[in-house]
């Protein structure tokens, strides 16, 4: 009667899946994984075939992005493996939960340079979190169960599972899900008593202080003790690339992103700050420009989930590691017990300073009626016509930055973008993990045309599976963020940054690859073809939206600059 | 500036690896490390001398590899450190016993005697080996190999520390 227990490793691989609560997953398969993609045909998860790796890595982060959850990656051994190696940087760098399940050559034949091999392990040890090679068919549901707990709790981050092919075929039994023992691995969540009390001190005694929110907030759910601690502290708030949704951009402590291409008042608000009170951002170059120059009057309280962050780049007076949320429930707390009913201090001359800037630099561009479209106009249209009510999805670039400034933000996870390592063809296949992720939402990808032209081929996936996400695609006939560095720092010699004369028929490609496309030349085509996109709901839809291909995205702080010079336009160059 | 670290590790395929690519990623250089088994089953010991301006951040980085267990600096005074050191010097005939006559009064272990060399193990701390190489200076050094060092914390400083909290 025991054979009734015997199964695969595949098999006890689908198992574990199930059990961690998998829905469905990315992937390609190939030769070394098979043997996974057999029980997969009978078990209840979805498998949702990607063109190529990267896409189904990036469907994974979509995924993850949009709910919170793990997402999960499949493919095979060696080009399969490589081709995951982006999706899990870009995981990494922005602390998203993603388990990538890869197959492996047999064992015998592991460093022979078989067909296919590729030292996959090797190549994860800096692009995930941490990773496995399973060599008993035994520990497969142990390590899954571990990939899952490591991925998803702590800072989240990329787990990679390498399985080699015997080791799948082999027999095992199923096991009971037993509880995750890792002696290495037992993040602090709970903030330090001592150091909430100091923070809240130090917040008390300060004039000018602002809160730097980051993507931990997002990621730890605490967009609304994030309001609450706000509205008690009496502090402006600033939200970086990552942190856009975590707190709401109507809200009137609101400053929006700051650094790079933040507002003017955002960043000049933390240079001139007394207190940068940071929760869960990582200091970031594109948020401090030079660290020497930062913010230099401030003290500064930073709260992490990894304390490897905290004093990294910036000293910080106030360390505090644990969970966003937690710490932030903690904060509030010991502010409410300090202040014993008094109210918050007022700081009026600070809000004073604060307005008079956002009155004098504002963020703005000029939408000539019969001049090419800007994309700030089809950002702001797209957000008339749906309420805001939508998941936007950015690839990397300008129209990033103007989709990041222009679109007001109100709730958290209804922003993806590829922030730390800045990967174009992000947008679409992201856009589709996250779609059938929330089937329910209006998940509208914002892409430049250099970053469609890197992974459109998913839109081949979204229209076969049923994923009916929307693309613009921004048609500049270049990559305009290059360009405008070429324009500013290299007297206007645009090397490699323009897309050549024979730019595909984005609407026809769209329709070739099983969409609708669209098409809009001019401003007042841009709300219709708007309205013409969400009445389609059967299939993929891709706006192309020829821009102009000179604007350029202010303010701006130059890379590796003080954040003291932000340019407000091509008049401060 | 230079620090002596000893981290505990699970005794997994690729931890070594795991914290020696850390280093280079992170540009922190190492100057020696050795690593083998503890008392405890299971468990590696590696001891790492390395230079970096900051060797919190350093810790904190090994603190994230899932297989990295415990990660103690021992500054100076506060460890006891060992280091083996083989070394061939060239010798002839003639001038075999002077060599061999200073190398005894530095504690040293003759290993091999040929016909143009002799080789020596020097070991203990860091200071001894030194030493030894710089009154061996006049001679010819063939070939040195020195085993990467060794370091455990002194039971003596931790009840110094205890008794002064």
């Amino acid at each position: 009667m025991t054979t009734d227990t015997h199964i695969t490793g595949a098999q006890a691989l689908i198992t574990a899946l199930e059990r961690e609560g998998v829905d469905v997953v990315f992937g390609v398969p190939g030769g070394a994984i098979l043997p996974a993609y057999d029980p997969l045909l009978d078990g209840a998860m979805r498998h949702v075939l990607a063109r190529h790796e990267q896409g189904a890595g990036h469907m994974a982060e979509g995924y993850a992005q949009a709910t919170g959850r793990v997402g999960v990656v499949i493919a095979t051994s060696g080009p399969g493996a490589t081709n995951l190696v982006t999706p899990l940087q870009n995981a990494l760098m922005d602390s998203t939960p993603i388990v990538a399940i890869t197959g492996q050559v047999a064992s015998h034949a592991m460093g022979t340079d078989a067909f296919q091999e590729a030292y996959t392990t090797g190549l994860a040890m800096h692009c995930t979190k941490h990773s496995y090679l399973v060599t008993d068919p035994d520990d497969i549901g142990r390590v899954i169960h571990e990939a899952f707990h490591l991925a998803g709790t702590g800072r989240p981050g990329p787990v990679l599972v390498d399985l080699p092919k015997d080791v799948l075929i082999a027999s095992t039994e199923v096991g009971p899900a037993g509880p995750v023992v890792l002696d290495g691995y037992n993040p602090t969540t709970e903030g330090n008593g001592r150091q909430v009390r100091a923070a809240i001190e130090l917040l008390e005694q300060a004039d000018r202080p602002v809160l730097l929110v980051g993507g931990g907030v997002i990621k730890a759910g605490g967009s609304v003790e994030l309001l609450a601690f706000a509205e008690a502290a009496n502090a402006p708030v600033v939200t970086t690339l990552m942190a856009r949704g975590a707190f709401p951009d109507d809200h009137p402590l609101a400053l929006g992103m700051s650094g790079m291409h933040g507002t003017y008042t955002a960043t000049t608000a933390l240079q001139r700050s007394d207190l940068v009170f940071n929760v869960g951002a990582r200091f970031d170059d594109r948020v401090t420009g030079d660290p020497a120059t930062f913010a230099p009057e401030a003290k500064v309280v930073h709260v992490d989930i990894d304390p490897a962050e905290i004093g990294k780049v910036r000293y910080a007076e106030v360390p505090i590691v644990g969970d966003a949320r937690t710490v932030l429930l903690q904060l509030l707390t010991r502010l409410e017990k300090q202040r014993g009913g008094d109210p918050a201090p007022e700081r009026r001359k600070w809000f004073e300073t604060l307005d008079g800037w956002q009155q004098s630099y504002p963020l703005a561009y000029d939408q000539d009626p019969d001049g090419p479209i800007k994309v700030q106009y089809f950002v702001d249209q797209l957000q008339e016509v749906t309420g805001g009510d939508a998941v936007v999805v950015g690839g990397v670039g300008q129209h990033q930055m103007w989709v990041s400034q222009f679109w007001r933000f109100t709730k958290p996870r209804s922003w993806i973008n590829s922030g730390g390592l800045g990967t174009m063809g992000f947008a679409i296949p992201a856009a589709i993990g996250a779609k059938v992720a929330r089937p329910e939402d209006l998940v509208f990808a914002l892409d430049g045309d250099g970053c469609f032209q890197m992974t459109c081929q998913e839109l081949i996936t979204a229209a076969t599976e049923g994923v009916p996400i929307k693309v613009a695609v921004f048609n500049n006939g270049g990559h305009g963020m290059v360009r405008q560095w070429q324009r500013m720092f290299y007297g206007g010699r645009f090397s490699g940054s323009d897309l050549g004369d024979v730019a595909p028929d984005y609407p026809a490609l769209a329709e070739a690859m099983g969409c609708v496309g669209l098409r809009a030349e001019k401003p007042a085509e841009v709300g219709p073809v708007i309205d013409k996109a969400l009445a389609i709901d059967d299939r993929p839809v891709v706006i192309e939206v020829v821009v102009d291909p000179d604007e350029m995205v202010f303010p701006m702080v130059m890379a590796g600059g003080s954040c003291e010079n932000v340019l407000l336009g091509p008049e401060d160059l | 500036m230079r620090h002596t670290l000893s981290v505990v590790v699970e005794d997994q395929a690729g931890v070594l690896a795991r914290v020696a690519s850390m280093f280079a990623q992170r540009a922190f250089n190492i100057h020696s490390l050795a690593v083998g088994p503890t008392h405890e089953e299971g468990r590696s010991r590696i001891t790492l001398v390395v230079d970096a301006p900051d060797v919190e951040q350093l810790s904190k980085q090994l603190y994230k590899l899932v297989n990295v267990l415990k990660v103690t600096e021992l500054a100076p005074g506060e460890g006891v450190e060992s280091e083996v050191m083989l070394v061939r010097i060239a010798a002839t005939p003639d001038t075999r016993g002077t060599v061999v006559e200073t190398a005894a009064m530095l504690d040293a272990t003759l290993l091999d005697l040929g016909p143009n060399s002799v080789t020596f193990q020097v070991a203990g701390d860091p200071d001894k080996l030194g030493r030894f190489l710089e009154v061996m200076e006049p001679f010819d050094v063939i070939a040195l190999v020195k085993s990467g060092r060794v370091a455990i914390a002194k039971d003596s400083a931790r009840a110094a520390a205890r008794a002064a909290r």
